[in-house]
């Protein structure tokens, strides 16, 4: 079976919505129920977050979710239980994201086995730099059919950007700010330069843009200039206010995808 | 014997033995690899040289004596010299550090610092050498720690810096680093990070060991000028992140006939629940940029440390201590609250010399060292206790 963020990519690879949230927030036990929300609104594919202590790259919104789904009692051994049978309703990618010392401490391999047996398709880690992928993990991702998305920013050379394109398959998450999660939103003219400069790079592989992202307006202003977007803070602002999941979820989607 | 020399410095990809290298997200890297790229070069100009040399010596008070320390020599029987790091001006080992690196700043044309500060040693220090550049200095504190070193906050904003106050997590040191990278993260192009030790993503740990090892480096002409030793027998240090112990160690690496003690803070002990003994209690992991031992839960989450002194309430070490570590080329114990309190209380009616909380652990080791009457050990006095005085104030009746 070919990946299904390959798939994706190669049957619709226009106006993509991602969509980012925290593993066992705002309740322990809502992971499945936002990702079955997420798909029966119309969401293309998702990134489950799996919550670490110490987020550096996040703003406060992604820290808070992050915090609360510690509280809550989350982990990664966890996170696999709830998304044992998920490949029963879930057709949509799922991507796991999050940062590499809770995987570390559950063992590379048994967490790349863990991904697969659960249906898990591509993950990010933000944190874990270009040489120890290509070293340690590059082959293991493989032959656990896993893809290894990785972030450019408007800072990253073109060199870089090329680099990152070559080891990379599936989608290149391009930032779109120099900043953490939720810091700004909106995007500028001096963004719209960067990403054409990106995409004038001929580059292998798709690109999604993600950060600022946080509505109607913005998606569409970022699709102009790549697949699709990912929308992470907006989308967990919403999960902590809500008082019905589906609803609120649907809404949001609507909102965005169809108006 | 070349390769000898080298073992326990940084390789050409950052690490030490499998500790180290530069785990950072995409949106640090440029900020980090400028750095990289340039932080030798800068250090072995000339003129780099000049001006940090004279800074050294004008202005922190270089060097700082080796005195020996008769009564405490007698007490324990062997020939104890104390490093006297608490007279550099600021009052700890930690501006060696900012010194060199608001020049490396100004050489890489920023305009603004940004730190991280536990118990306000750094962030004085750094907002001390902000003012003497006349450079804009934002430092992070946990909000904790702005309440516990009410007086480091209050130095801090005299010399001109702003103190924003980390209010996620466990609000503390930690914390507070989080905060610092997240902030350079949203400066990436006119801001540097002057981080307080031995920690981060590299360069940073063989930058500051750098600039510590001064340390080090006068003790071996001291030493030899005052006992015709080429080498002590022992140095010990405490260890946070592990910045004065960097700095101590560092010209003695590469002799085996030289021990290392780390001393880490067991708080209330190590069993309790409430400490900060990394290398007893921690893992392998990755945090704040590198692969190091850290203090975490089985699923990878990073558990808050404790210990009666600020400075040493951090869950991590420094790479180069980690590998230290684990090759057994550093011994690692560690001390309870108790016991750095009653070493404190030793050395000022000893010797007349009120220590920093955090140097305290290092001298609380002496009464399990079992050195010999011939012996010399050499104890890195990292700061002095002024700030700490509250605490102490508690133990007397
Ligand atoms: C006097 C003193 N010693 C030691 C430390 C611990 O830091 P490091 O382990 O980097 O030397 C601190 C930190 O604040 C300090 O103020």
């Amino acid at each position: 079976m070919t990946n299904r963020i390959i798939h994706l990519l190669q049957v619709s690879p226009k106006n993509l919505l991602s969509i980012y949230f925290t593993a066992g927030f705002p309740q322990l036990g809502d992971t499945r129920a936002v990702l079955k929300a997420l798909q029966e609104s119309g969401a293309d594919l998702v990134e489950i977050g799996i919550p670490f202590s110490d987020p550096i790259a996040d703003g406060e919104t992604i820290q808070q979710s992050n915090q609360q789904a510690l509280d809550n009692g989350m982990t990664l051994k966890l996170l696999f239980e709830q998304l044992a049978s998920m490949r029963q309703e879930i057709a949509m990618p799922v991507l796991l994201m999050g940062y590499i010392n809770p995987v570390l401490q559950f063992g590379v391999e048994a967490f790349c086995q863990n991904c697969q047996e659960v249906g898990v398709d591509g993950l990010i880690l933000p944190d874990m730099p270009l040489e120890v992928y290509e070293e340690e993990y590059k082959e293991l991702f493989e032959q656990y059919g896993l893809l290894n998305i990785f972030l450019i920013t408007p800072q990253t050379s073109n060199d870089r950007i090329h680099q990152i394109d070559y080891l990379s398959d599936g989608f290149i998450y391009m930032v779109s700010s120099a900043s953490v999660t939720g810091a700004k939103s909106g995007i500028s003219d001096d963004q719209e330069v960067y990403f054409k400069r990106v995409k004038s790079l001929g580059l292998k592989n798709p690109q999604l843009i993600g950060f600022g992202i946080s509505n109607r307006e913005t998606f569409l202003r970022a699709t102009k200039h790549a697949s699709g977007a990912i929308i992470g803070s907006a989308f967990v602002k919403i999960l902590r206010q809500t008082s019905n999941l589906e609803k609120d979820i649907h809404t949001f989607i609507a909102d965005i995808k169809n108006r | 014997m070349i390769e000898e020399a080298t073992q326990y410095h940084v390789n050409e990809k950052g690490y030490y033995g499998r500790f180290g290298g530069a785990f950072v997200p995409e949106m640090l890297y440029p900020n980090v690899e400028e750095l990289r790229k340039n932080y030798l070069q800068i250090i072995a100009e000339p003129s780099f040289q000049t001006e940090f040399q004279a800074l050294l010596r004008d202005y922190v008070g270089r060097p700082t004596p080796l005195f020996f320390a008769s009564r405490l020599s007698e007490k324990y029987g062997t020939q104890i010299y104390l490093k006297r790091e608490d007279l550099c001006h600021t009052g700890a080992h930690k501006v060696n550090n900012t010194i060199g690196q608001i020049l490396v700043a100004k050489r890489l044309n920023k305009q603004r610092i940004v730190a991280e500060t536990g118990a306000g040693q750094h962030g004085v220090a750094t907002a001390t050498v902000c003012a003497l550049m006349g450079m804009e200095c934002i430092v992070y504190m946990g909000e904790l720690d702005i309440e516990r070193q009410a007086s480091n906050v209050a130095r801090m904003k005299m010399l001109g810096a702003e103190v924003r106050a980390a209010t996620c997590g466990s609000k503390t040191l930690k914390d507070a680093t989080n905060e610092a990278m997240r902030h350079w993260i949203n400066n990436p192009v006119d801001t540097h990070y002057i981080i307080g030790s031995v920690v981060g993503p590299h360069p940073y740990p063989d930058m500051v060991a750098r600039f510590q090892s001064v340390i080090s480096e006068e003790i071996r002409w001291q030493l030899r000028e005052k006992t015709g030793r080429e080498n002590p027998d022992y140095v010990i240090a405490c260890v946070g992140g592990g910045s004065n112990a960097a700095g101590a160690f560092y010209h003695f690496l590469d002799e085996p006939s030289v021990r290392l003690i780390a001393l880490e803070a067991a708080g209330k002990g190590l069993t309790s629940g409430h400490s900060a003994a990394t290398t007893a209690l921690g893992k392998p992991g990755v945090l704040h940029g590198s692969r190091t031992i850290l203090m975490q839960t089985d699923d990878g989450q990073i558990t808050e440390p404790y210990s009666i002194s600020a400075g040493l309430d951090y869950p991590g070490i420094g790479p180069l201590h980690a590998y230290l570590f684990d090759s057994g080329r550093g011994e690692f114990y560690s001390a309870t609250d108790e016991e750095a309190v009653q070493a404190a209380f030793e050395l000022a009616q000893l010797e007349g010399i009120i220590p920093a909380l955090e140097t305290a652990h290092a001298l609380a080791h002496l009464s399990r060292l079992g050195a010999r009457a011939h012996e010399v050990v050499v104890i890195n006095l990292s700061g002095r206790g002024d700030k700490d005085l509250a605490t102490y104030m508690k133990y007397i009746q």
